[in-house]
């Protein structure tokens, strides 16, 4: 078995052990669950479409806080034990290290959407749901939740401290998931379009609406290369 | 595989923690790396195990060096970090087959190896229970575990007995001599018998350079220069045996260190003996000679001598 995958077994195998998984989990579904199919206003009945768009808004809604709460361990934990040290003077490089972790928190990611499943079931068997967009949707999310995870991971890299960990990758998801967007309202021209662009709420939009742009893909490819090559570098500055 | 360090230096910031480092270590050497604290003992660990950069110099394991073929290296190296970090939310089975599967052991021979080394490690009772419940001592042999969990050819121990009970002092040091006998170990300890006891070679470092480097023996050898005897002598009073002992041309300084029981501590001016002369005295005089002990210089003395100025 590659050292990667050896290193995000443990992460989410850790994930389990440490009954974090199972409260995210719960927060997660719980939030959404309420939000999409019991809150009065705005939920599924209410709008009267057999659609899952108002559960991926409120799931994308959910990550800039959620998955901080994941990834802040990732890698400020192992610091602060020291077993990062141990860790690294195995035979791994930087970079499986830190791919390892990235994969186990985005499988954790797609375990929680996974446990979904049964607002798709129940979607259609109400109405006529349309299987692309949906589809369409859960990439979408799985697209933004790596690019959350990997600006976690930066942030966990940063620190030996979970708790600044966490609100490192608040502040710098709070900016992807919402200034920027608002930033990019307030503002003409050029520099409007260019904070539109570093949105990721707006290239989440047109993918939830079943809409699969290269340039969304390109922009949450870069968003995760970005996260994760910073992360890299911040171990390797030990090396200084 | 031999261990070639040449001309090691780091600095943090403007202080230089290792100033000039450069040994070797041969296969079948076990190596006693000494030191005060913040000699620069886990900094030059940590760069021969490659997980902090190497500041000057080379550090060479085998052929290869260990900052272009770090990963190619590592995998023959063992390393127990200092103060022993482990994953206290696994279990030691789980936690063993973690490390071999990371260190590159083959699918088919993980367990063989893990079960090995519970057994070397004596963690049989506890091999099930989580890393966090096990005692100091326990973990100290799961982290000793963990790093001959590949069968490396290097061994590189920051403190590998701190924590652990007389009996498992002993263990431990005797499976590392008996590891040493083919493989390279290099590890550090405060604890200066322990040195004599497993080490072949002591080296002692202060202020990130090398201030002794030999035998046990061949430190002592250096240190000695002068003989310092224990007698005691019966059958006189203190004053008489005293006045006598002054008399000796070999002897250059005299200490009572007993007054009721007539004990001196007798130290023999450079290249001289005195013993002979202390015996033909007491015959001479009729009086008994209950003790006459040759003083060895210990490791601690000579260890402060090098560390403290």
């Amino acid at each position: 078995m590659s050292a990667v995958l050896v290193i995000a077994k443990r992460e989410l195998n850790s994930f389990f052990d440490s009954l974090m998984a199972y409260i995210l989990l719960a927060l997660f579904l719980g939030f959404t669950g309420f939000f999409t199919w019991i809150l009065g206003g705005g939920d599924i009945f209410f709008i009267g479409q057999a659609s899952l768009s108002q559960f991926f808004s409120y799931a994308n809604l959910s990550f800039f806080i959620f998955i901080p709460a994941l990834t802040m361990q990732l890698l400020a934990e192992e610091r602060k034990i020291g077993t990062l040290e141990l860790l690294l003077t195995k035979s791994v490089t930087d970079r499986q290290v830190v791919l390892g972790k990235f994969l186990a928190a985005v499988l954790m990611l797609a375990i929680a959407l996974f446990f979904t499943l049964p607002f798709v079931i129940t979607i259609f068997s109400i109405g006529n749901a349309d299987l692309g967009q949906i589809l369409s949707g859960y990439f979408g999310l799985l697209l933004t939740g790596a690019a959350f995870v990997s600006i976690g991971l930066y942030a966990s890299s940063l620190t030996s401290n979970q708790i600044v960990s966490f609100l490192v990758a608040l502040i710098i998801s709070v900016f992807f998931q919402f200034i920027f967007q608002l930033i990019s309202m307030s503002m003409p021209g050029v520099v409007g379009r260019i904070f539109a662009e570093l949105s990721i709420a707006s290239h989440f939009e047109s993918i939830s609406r079943g809409v699969l742009d290269t340039r969304d893909l390109i922009f949450f490819l870069s968003v995760i290369f970005l996260g994760l090559f910073l992360s890299e570098l911040s171990l390797t500055k030990r090396n200084q | 595989m031999n261990i070639t360090i040449e001309n090691l230096s780091k600095k943090y910031g403007p202080q230089k923690a290792v100033d000039g480092l450069s040994f070797e270590v041969k296969t079948g050497e076990i190596l006693g790396f000494l030191g005060p604290n913040g000699a620069g003992k886990s900094t030059t660990m940590k760069m021969i195990t490659g997980y902090i950069g190497i500041g000057e110099g080379s550090v060479i394991i085998g052929d290869k060096s260990i900052t272009e073929h770090g990963d190619e290296v590592k995998k023959h190296i063992g390393y127990l970090p200092e103060n022993n970090p482990l994953y206290l939310d696994m279990a030691v089975m789980d936690y063993l087959r973690f490390c071999a599967a990371l260190q590159g052991v083959k699918g088919e021979t993980v367990d063989e190896r893990v079960r090995r080394m519970v057994k070397v490690c004596g963690l049989n009772a506890e091999k099930h229970k989580k890393i966090g419940e096990l005692s100091k001592g326990y973990r100290q042999r799961v982290g000793l575990a963990q790093a001959m969990i590949h069968d490396p050819e290097i061994l590189i121990l920051d403190e590998p007995t701190t924590g652990l009970d007389p009996n498992q002092i002993v263990e431990i040091r005797n499976l590392i001599r008996e590891l040493g006998k083919e493989k390279t170990v290099i590890l550090s300890t405060h604890i200066l018998p322990e040195v004599e006891a497993t080490c072949d070679r002591i080296l002692i470092i202060n202020k990130g350079k090398i201030v002794a480097d030999g035998t046990a023996e061949n430190l002592r050898r250096q240190a000695e220069g002068q003989e310092i005897l224990k007698v005691r002598i019966e059958d006189s009073t203190v004053d008489k045996i005293q006045a006598e002992l002054k008399k000796i041309r070999t002897v250059q300084r005299l200490d009572l260190i007993d007054k009721n029981l007539n004990r001196f501590e007798i130290q023999s001016k450079p290249g001289t003996s005195s013993s002979r002369e202390i015996f033909r005295l007491c015959v001479e005089k009729g009086w008994v000679l209950t003790e006459l002990t040759p003083l060895e210089t210990r490791l601690e003395d000579i260890f402060r001598n090098l560390t403290l100025n």
